[in-house]
């Protein structure tokens, strides 16, 4: 029984890391299928994390601490857009600029205001996003299997979570049966053709890019006042860019990347379960190589061990208009 | 990018003379990267003329200071050179942080092994050491670009992360000392250590006052020729060139792509390695943790500030080091503003000089046009 209480609390955890890549990697999907790269994932969920910490604890109130996130990422999408939709800048350069600025200027401004050492205060429990207990959770408790499977990985998240499992679906119907969609993926396969049908390339790809900043300041706030209670610097820890990686491994199609965000996230339950656990003919492996495990892998999918990925065309390349 | 767009694009928006390109517009780019650091600055509630004078002061005020400056500047001359490197083939190695981390490893085992030796044949052993070592950990990523397309901007990130932990395993669990806390190994010896910039000028009898600054300061600037001499002057320098500005055609002109690729991460790596031949051999004189300081992110926002040029990036690093240095005295001087204030500055920049890097250029070709002048033609 005891292996599987394990197997249940590392499934609940998996739903619980899975979520902040889920949302970064749809964000990026909704990007790249424009034709933006955008590196900048992860500078813009930090920024979220640190708008929705320090307006949560302002105000007391995660609702508060979700908008301000919503509007830092935005805010900061709208920078790269400019930089690249409008000024034909390099892509690349943009999105690490913004990591950088980032990375930077949360602490800097968290050190300011808060005088915590660049942290933001911790918490109460009333402003951030709390549990939620689905209906039949308490009632199925003593049935056995399904109690647990429900009661332990199904129910108890918070509302960030459900509506992340959503949005995987909703993107997929957006990008595949709307008109939206269409142009969307039209504008990042061929630019110069939607052009010629009378179609702003730019606008659109600016839409795209509000799309991205609302879904990375959501995965931000999930960060700060969902998973966590406060902004830390580099809470992030990589995770946009291995959410850049699970979608490069989806190819750019919104349930396998879910599929792949899951896999990155199962991998870092596992890992922090591994710590410090002996292994039958190996001993136990120093923390720091089970650390590594999120991280290799992505080096070891991104090595096209799993079929080769085509990006969208024209993703990456800025669009000129002929004169 | 910018300089592939010359033709005919710039014959419509106007010529620009040679000097707007390479002194103009990127003093106009940091201009306004500390226009937007100054109101950042505002926003914490601080006067941003007087922390620019702090700034200042703290860099360049007393000979001390200059040779702190200097020292910082090193660091940013190895990393700001191997982003060069990289981005004239098009490629984008964000993995300084990590190459630096594991040049440190090789210079520190070299002297750790030659217990005794001179400076001389240490300093030479841990050059190509720690070229080695940065060059192998660029090697991989650059080997799934070349061979199976792999992302090197991710792939590049994800080796910064394994590197950071594999260095607190070799010197939690393996390199540090039995009975000792920190996670470091034991200090070289004495004889091993690079001359520091003090020492090196005491013996032509000019005296400086101590700083961290060493003679691999000068390496710095030797390697500043050796890639100007490379890039410009070498056939295989013509190759990463030609890959970087057209794959296809270098392909017809019969170089290999995936060679050139190879090559140019591998010098990359082993000029961000160099980060711990100054670091460990020069400075600290023992392998730690975090000695990188991240050099390798800098060197980013150097090398597109010194346009992927030698020179411009001595330069570059030079305003960098500065950046550092003041910067330090800035936290000092004020409560409200902590170091990472610097790393605001940088991001700043790369947004500024890297993707806003044509924002000014219209509104200076009408400003050259209005003058009725005849701009020269560009020198190319």
């Amino acid at each position: 029984m005891e292996g599987f209480d394990i197997l249940i609390s590392v499934l609940a955890s998996t739903l619980r890391v899975a979520t902040p890549l889920v949302l970064a990697a749809l964000a990026g999907l909704f990007a790249e299928r424009s034709g933006v790269v955008d590196i900048g994932l992860e500078g813009k969920m930090l920024a979220g994390a640190f708008a929705a910490a320090a307006a949560a604890s302002v105000t007391g109130s995660p609702v508060i601490g979700l908008t301000a996130a919503v509007g830092a990422a935005v805010a900061l999408a709208m920078v790269h857009a400019y930089a690249c939709v409008t000024h034909a800048g390099n892509q690349v350069v943009s999105g690490m600029a913004i990591n950088i600025l980032v990375a930077g200027l949360a602490p800097t401004l968290a050190f300011a205001w808060f005088s915590q050492g660049g942290q933001t205060p911790l918490l109460e429990q009333g402003s951030r996003f709390g549990p939620i207990a689905l209906p039949f959770a308490r009632s199925l408790d003593g049935v056995p299997v399904l109690g647990p499977l429900y009661g332990g990985i199904v129910s108890g998240h918070n509302v960030i979570v459900y509506a992340t499992a959503l949005l995987v679906p909703l993107s997929a119907w957006v990008l595949y049966r709307t008109r939206f969609g269409l142009r969307l993926r039209a504008v990042g396969e061929s630019p110069a053709a939607v052009d010629t049908a009378g179609i702003d390339v730019a606008a659109m790809r600016y839409r795209a890019m509000v799309i991205c900043g609302v879904l990375t300041g959501v995965a931000g706030a999930y960060l700060s006042t969902a998973q966590g209670g406060g902004f830390v610097r580099n809470m992030t820890a990589g995770s946009g860019y291995l959410a850049l990686a699970a979608l490069i491994f989806g190819k750019w199609r919104p349930v396998p990347t879910l599929f792949a965000c899951l896999l990155f996230a199962f991998t870092d339950a596992i890992q922090v379960r591994l710590q410090g656990v002996a292994l039958p003919g190996l001993g136990t492996i120093p923390v720091q190589f089970i650390q590594m495990l999120p991280y290799a892998l992505t080096v070891f999918l991104l090595a096209g061990f799993v079929g080769r990925a085509i990006p969208p065309k024209a993703s990456g390349i800025p669009y000129v208009k002929e004169r | 990018m910018a300089a592939s767009g010359a033709g005919t694009g710039a014959a419509r928006s106007g010529r620009l003379p040679a000097w707007t390109d390479y002194a103009l517009l990127p003093v106009l780019n940091l201009f306004a990267a500390l226009v937007v650091s100054g109101i950042v600055i505002l926003l914490i509630g601080e006067n941003p003329l007087s922390a620019m004078a702090v700034l200042v002061e703290g860099a360049f005020g007393y000979p001390e200071a200059i040779g702190f400056t200097l020292y910082y500047a090193t660091n940013f001359i190895f990393t700001g050179l191997a982003v060069a490197v990289a981005f004239h083939c098009g490629l984008f190695n964000i993995g300084g942080e990590g190459q630096a981390m594991l040049g440190g490893l090789g210079v520190a085992l070299v002297a750790l092994a030659l217990d005794g030796w001179p400076w001389p044949a240490a300093a030479l052993l841990g050059i190509l050491a720690s070229a080695l070592f940065g060059a192998a950990w660029a090697f991989v990523p650059a080997v799934l670009q070349a061979k199976r397309g792999s992302h090197i901007v991710i792939t590049t990130i994800m080796f910064n992360f394994i590197a950071a932990s594999l260095m607190t395993w070799l010197l939690v669990d393996v390199m540090r000392p039995a009975g000792q806390q920190s996670p470091e190994t034991r200090g070289f010896p004495e004889s091993t250590w690079l001359p520091s910039m003090q020492e090196a000028l005491a013996t032509v009898g000019i005296p400086i006052p101590a700083s961290p600054l060493n003679v691999s300061f000068l390496w710095a600037l030797a390697c500043g020729v050796l890639v100007y001499l490379f890039i410009w002057r070498t056939r295989w320098g013509y190759a990463i060139r030609t890959v970087g500005q057209n794959e296809r055609a270098a392909v017809y002109a019969g170089i290999s792509p995936a060679r050139a690729i190879i090559l140019a991460m591998a010098i990359s790596g082993a000029l961000a390695g160099f980060v711990g031949f100054n670091e460990v051999l020069g400075v600290h004189h023992r392998l730690m943790l975090g000695f990188t300081n991240e050099a390798g992110f800098v060197g980013i926002a150097v090398a597109l500030m010194g346009r992927n040029h030698p020179f411009g990036i001595v330069l570059a690093a030079i305003l960098f080091g500065a950046l550092y240095q003041g910067g330090s005295e800035l936290s000092f001087e004020f409560p409200s503003i902590n170091r990472e204030m610097v790393v605001v500055i940088q991001g700043l920049v790369i947004l500024f000089a890297g993707a806003l890097g044509n924002l000014f250029r219209p509104a200076v070709a009408t400003l050259f046009r209005r003058a009725g002048r005849p701009a020269p033609a560009p020198a190319e």
